[in-house]
């Protein structure tokens, strides 16, 4: 749980959130507010019609003797008619502010969603992936709390306040001040407690975040803590954040449960206070006070008092959304990856003269557009080779992980990459997709700078095969065409063959149509990786990345994923970071890379000859 | 919702207080508009000024215990609701101390931790509303109700009417409303997930260039959750003017009524106050109690989702008499089979049947889902086997008490995990009591120690969260140092030494060989390197024993064998140098 122990400025942020309910929910929004006063309206006439009941109608009645019901009944149903109005009016602002809310919730998430899908790679690699999902579930259910609970409920209570207080004024200004009186009172309290609950709340969110982490990392081990019998001190270690849990949990609440009964006493305290200075104005008869006047005037004066303690209720949900909108918006307002790229990837055909032209339909041929300053457009076949020249990299700008890398890969070699753990061979496949920018040099790819060109072409004519496979909630089949949204069927089948996938896949107990949840739990770590070979493969693309899974895997499944591997680079520019000797023997040209540096490059009979750094990797005999 | 409850335990106590003090602040709110009538009927209409003094300084002094008692019902509320959520997250905890390796495989981490925070927020909150607010709208309700009856018997009939019509508008809405919204937090569910997904897999999406097509699949998802939402809460929505229209029939009907039992004599005006005082009273009660139905509703997904991992009962038991103390290091499989799903006919080991003697090093080798991990979950109970026995020094598996079994059995698991903390305090989980010599002996065999020297603060280095700031093959070291501590009888390393490159794996197996020669071992590997010095080479295949045999004899007659040395040449296959 992401919790930061600078409090927000919560207006400015709540601000924010009501533009953006206003950008898509303007006249709704509009007729919310005016149904809530026409039931404001409405509920102050019901609550004031004891007093017209009494003065009107009983005393003179009484005074009288008359026994003559018709005009009470006639203003009854008058009565009646604007109590109907009312109830439209709660229907309409009630339903109408559910799809104002939930609306506003749906187009937050999506651009939220939207959002986070634009952002570079190196936003997703700085941030934590729990954090990220934390806005989703909590800071974005926060958000709605808000939207569907507090901003009507206080619109709600401002309006009858300030509809009971008109009627108060015209009724008896004297007696009004004795119910404003009240409310500053109420008001201060509200303010003084609920100073103290912020502060424990705030703790509360901290032991949480606590616990959260402790458990989340004692169950991420809790196989180790079952095989080494350490169940009692986990337990232990646990009573204590639990403990200082309850402790906050407890003062926070204390304090927040204490709004409602003081300022529902503080109501009554006021009550009785208005029965005695009415009874002693009307008994006096001054300040025209009369029965009636004190018998409405405590049923209003308790509409003017109940919002208040009905406000302060929603004080910690607004401090509380507050802090979430924060976090939601900084996740809104990260920049989006950039693409200043405008050279494209076209469907072309090769006319009688072998010129390129571009072509309407699927030809199989693919070509760079590629405009140039003077107008002019020309057409380069896309074949797969890729040139490094004298490339510098580094996440910081401070430090470069990769130095003066050069290389040349002719369309359709294999290029292998090998060395220790941290020696940036994983780096270089980052960039020559753009999931990072280089800091200096060059890369080419077919003769053009990539930076040239549109990052989503320059990605689809790569294929990449990932160390840690993922896979997505859906079919097998929908995983295979993940790699080309527009395969057939029959093409997603061949993909797997070649893959080697096949074999399983139909073993699996619905086949193509085996359902996989939770990231391909159900499949081997092997199998996962047979489909993403077949994902990349059903891509086609003429440029291929694949970062080879380190041992997770056995030797017999390895072979499978190996010639599903050797069958999918064939033809292609394949860009392989190595583990295993097998891939990289038959590699055109292997890079043995040592701290960000290519320090060897040949073949494998070359370095072997060479008795180098790759020679020692390859026998196994490391110098201590 | 029982299950929940049971964790009250010394809270019970403050919860009944709560209730308590609650009931007696609903007769301080009842009685005091009763007040009001006496001050209006005896004070105001009689020009009684002692009389209107005299209630008032009453009405004062009821407000101030009204104060006191809610105050009090407060304090109790919250330290009821915040310990019984304590109490919950201490059981979820204590029962997943309980869970088998098999109960662990069937909740994700983030699925636990969600269930511990989350869930238990939800219900601390709802369990502090409920205590309040439900015991004191129905008292609220019922009070009215008596006092309406008292002040005049036909005008409570009324009231009867509305309540009536009431309970049974907003009865059909919740149980119309409550089945809704168990489809939307199942929906709310799927949309996390599929952000979840996006957010793991982003270098996928970004590489396929799936941008538009995963939001446009988010979309999609967002639209049916919007839809279920909107007809849920569209149907709460008829909650409030249900409420009004209940409140405003009161108030015409009394009026009505009201006004000719006054004039018939049969009323008083400061009675018709006192009445219309309670409509109000039951609006403000009954809207209390929607919002508490509200409120269990969303919390009822919550209850559900804790009820799972409490009710979750370990499905391995110590036995009734015993044993504590291993006899010897040998391991016998009897004709075991295994699945991990009961009853799934897809058996991860079937028919093993083999006899390992104490102090012998035994290599297992074979493909994925072979079952060599299964095999050696079986020997320090992991998981109990379906058919067969396994046996250790002699005896059956499951007549062991299972913490002396797992602490003369040792395993190193293949996902292994570091704990925040310094190295030393992660070697002991190991052994508690061993010393600082005792640690770093064991740090040496495992070739760990050449690397922990060099550290900054060597032994006392701090370990990040999970070993983050180690690398894998150092991780791996490490986790064979701890369960070297253990001093064990049998030592299990599941592929354990995979991110170590060969050299040093050869460095550890022969200092196994000096230090510990009477421990049996058995070693899963990938590499032959690994295996091919043990005594004697397992060949599993599909679950079955495909061979057992010496690294030659194998190497001669066993055509998976030959397959997987062949693939591996001889030297390393390995790059990885660790750094």
């Amino acid at each position: 749980m992401n919790t930061s122990s600078k409090r927000p400025a919560p207006l400015p942020v709540l601000g924010r959130v009501l533009r953006y309910l206003f950008r898509y929910y303007k006249f709704p929004f509009a007729v919310v507010v005016l149904c809530i006063l026409i039931n404001a309206v409405a509920t102050v006439v019901g609550a004031s019609f004891p007093q017209t009941l009494v003065d009107d109608y009983i005393v003179p009645m009484l005074a009288s003797g008359s026994q003559d019901f018709g005009g009470l009944a006639q203003r009854l149903v008058q009565l009646a008619c604007v109590m109907g109005l009312g109830v439209v009016a709660a229907f309409s602002y009630n339903r109408i502010m559910v799809n104002v809310s939930q609306g506003t919730m749906r187009h937050l998430r999506k651009d939220l969603f939207n959002r986070m899908e634009s952002l570079p790679i190196k936003y997703f690699d700085t941030h934590a992936h729990g954090d990220i999902m934390s806005v989703y579930t909590n800071d974005v259910d926060t958000l709605r709390q808000m939207l569907s609970q507090s901003i009507p409920q206080i619109i709600n209570s401002v309006i009858t306040m300030a509809a009971t207080l008109v009627t108060m004024l015209l009724l008896n200004p004297s007696l009004t001040v004795i119910s404003i009186l009240t409310v500053v009172v109420m008001l201060l309290v509200t303010k003084a407690i609920s100073g103290m609950s912020a502060k424990y709340y705030l703790k509360q969110q901290q032991d949480l975040g606590a616990v959260n982490g402790f458990i989340e990392e004692m169950l991420d081990g809790q196989k180790v803590v079952k095989v080494f019998c350490h169940e009692q001190t986990a337990m232990d270690d646990f009573r204590k954040v639990n403990e200082s849990l309850r402790d906050s949990a407890d003062k926070a609440n204390r304090y927040s449960n204490l709004l409602m009964p003081v300022n529902a006493n503080i109501g009554w305290l006021s009550y009785a206070l208005i029965a005695i200075v009415g009874a002693i104005l009307g008994i006096n008869g001054l300040a025209g006070v009369t029965l009636g006047t004190v018998i409405t005037f405590v049923g209003l004066n308790k509409s003017f008092t109940n919002p208040i303690t009905q406000v302060s209720q929603q004080v910690n949900f607004l401090v509380n959304a507050a802090a979430g909108a924060q976090r939601v918006f900084a996740l809104m307002d990260e920049t989006p990856e950039t693409d200043e790229g405008y050279v494209e990837l076209v469907d072309a055909k090769e006319g009688a003269d072998g010129q390129l032209t571009e072509a309407a339909e699927r030809t199989n041929l693919w070509a760079w557009k590629h405009p140039h300053h003077d107008g002019t457009l020309t057409y380069t076949r896309l074949e797969g080779g890729v040139v490094f020249d004298d490339v510098d990299f580094g996440y910081d700008d401070d430090k470069l992980v990769l130095h003066n890398i050069s290389l040349w890969a002719k369309p359709g070699q294999k290029i292998a990459f090998v060395g220790a753990t941290g020696a940036g061979k994983t780096t270089i496949t980052n960039l020559i997709n753009r999931f990072y920018d280089i800091a200096d040099g060059k890369i080419r790819y077919d003769g053009i700078n990539i930076n040239k060109i549109k990052k989503p072409d320059l990605r689809r004519s790569l294929g990449i095969v990932l160390q840690d496979t993922h896979l997505f909630t859906g079919t097998v089949m929908e995983n295979i065409r993940y790699g080309n949204l527009d395969a057939c069927d029959e093409e997603c089948i061949a993909a797997a063959k070649l893959a080697n996938a096949d074999g399983f896949i139909r073993r699996l107990p619905d086949g193509y149509q085996t359902k996989l949840t939770g990231d391909g739990a159900n499949l081997s770590q092997g199998q996962r990786q047979l489909l993403a070979i077949a994902r990349a493969a059903v891509a086609d693309p003429p440029v291929l990345i694949l970062d080879e899974a380190t041992s997770s895997i056995d030797t017999r499944t390895e072979k499978l994923v190996q010639d599903g591997m050797d069958a999918l680079m064939t033809g292609r520019t394949t860009f392989v970071i190595a583990h295993r000797l097998s891939t990289v023997r038959n590699a055109d040209c292997i890079m043995v890379m040592e701290q960000g540096r290519i320090i060897e490059r040949g073949t494998h009979d070359d370095l072997i000859a060479k008795k180098g750094k790759y020679y020692q990797l390859y026998t196994g005999n490391f110098e201590e | 919702m029982r299950t929940v409850l049971k964790q009250l335990k010394q809270y019970k106590r403050d919860t009944f207080l709560c209730i308590g003090l609650t009931a007696l602040e609903v007769v301080m709110e009842i009685l005091l508009p009763f007040i009001t009538a006496l001050i209006i009927d005896e004070g105001l209409e009689a020009s009684n000024l002692p009389a209107v003094y005299r209630y008032g300084i009453v009405m004062v002094v009821m407000a101030f215990l009204s104060l006191i008692f809610g105050a009090a019902a407060g304090k109790f509320a919250a330290s009821a609701a915040s310990g019984l959520s304590a109490n919950l997250r201490e059981a979820i905890y204590a029962n997943i101390q309980t869970f088998s390796f098999s109960n662990i495989d069937k909740f994700s981490v983030p699925g636990l931790v969600t269930r511990m925070t989350t869930d238990v927020t939800n219900i601390q909150n709802a369990f502090m509303m409920v205590i309040r607010v439900a015991v004191r709208s129905p008292l609220t309700l019922l009070f009215s109700f008596l006092m309406c009856m008292w002040i005049s018997p036909p005008l409570s009939g009324m009231f009867l009417i509305a309540v009536v019509f009431l309970v049974a508008a907003i009865g059909i809405i919740m149980t119309v409303t409550i089945r809704i919204f168990s489809q939307v937090f199942h929906k709310y569910d799927e949309l996390n997930a599929s952000v979840q997904e996006n957010v793991s897999a982003i270098r996928v999406v970004k590489a396929f260039v799936r941008e538009d097509f995963e939001n446009k699949k988010f979309s999609k998802a967002v639209d049916s959750l919007y839809r279920l939402t909107v007809k849920a809460e569209g149907l709460l929505a008829f909650n409030n003017p249900a409420m009004m229209i209940a409140v405003y029939f009161c108030i015409i009907s009394v009026s009505w009524f009201g006004a000719q039992f006054i004039v018939g004599g049969s009323l008083t005006t400061g009675d018709l106050t006192s009445l219309f005082s309670y409509i109000m009273s039951l609006l403000m009660s009954l809207m209390m109690l929607s919002m508490v139905v509200v409120m269990i509703t969303m919390s009822m997904a919550s209850i559900r989702r804790i009820g799972e991992v409490l009710r979750e009962t370990p499905d391995l038991k110590d036995p009734d008499n015993p044993v504590f103390q291993v006899a010897d290091g040998s391991i016998d499989f009897n004709h075991v089979s295994f699945s991990y799903k009961h009853g799934s006919d897809k058996s991860a080991l079937s028919d093993i049947d083999l006899h390992i003697h104490s102090g012998e090093t035994i290599g297992v080798i074979g493909g994925t889902g072979s079952g060599k991990s299964s095999l050696v979950n079986l020997i320090c109970r992991l998981y109990d086997a379906n058919e067969g026995s396994v046996c250790v020094g002699g005896l059956d598996v499951r007549q062991y008490d299972m913490e002396a079994l797992r602490n003369q059995v040792s395993v190193v698991l293949q996902k292994n995990t570091l704990f925040s903390g310094t190295i030393l305090e992660n070697l002991r989980w190991g052994n508690p009591d061993a010393t600082d010599e005792e640690c770093i002996a064991a740090c040496k065999a495992a070739c760990a120690d050449e690397f922990i020297d060099r550290m900054p603060d060597g032994y006392n280095t701090h370990i990040e969260r999970g070993g983050a700031n180690v690398s894998g093959g150092q991780k791996q070291r490490l986790c064979i140092a701890r369960a070297l501590l253990k001093k064990p009888k049998v030592l299990i390393l599941d592929d354990s030494t995979s991110a170590v490159d060969t050299a040093t794996d050869a460095k550890i197996r022969s200092a196994f060989a000096r230090i510990i020669p009477g421990t049996t071992k058995i070693i899963i590997a990938q590499r032959i390197s690994s295996v091919q010095d043990a005594d004697r080479i397992l060949v599993l295949d599909n679950g079955r024993v495909n061979a057992f045999d010496t690294h030659d004899n194998l190497l001669a007659h066993n055509p998976i064998y030959q397959e997987i040395y062949e693939s591996q040449v001889k030297g390393g296959g390995d790059f990885d140098q660790p750094a």
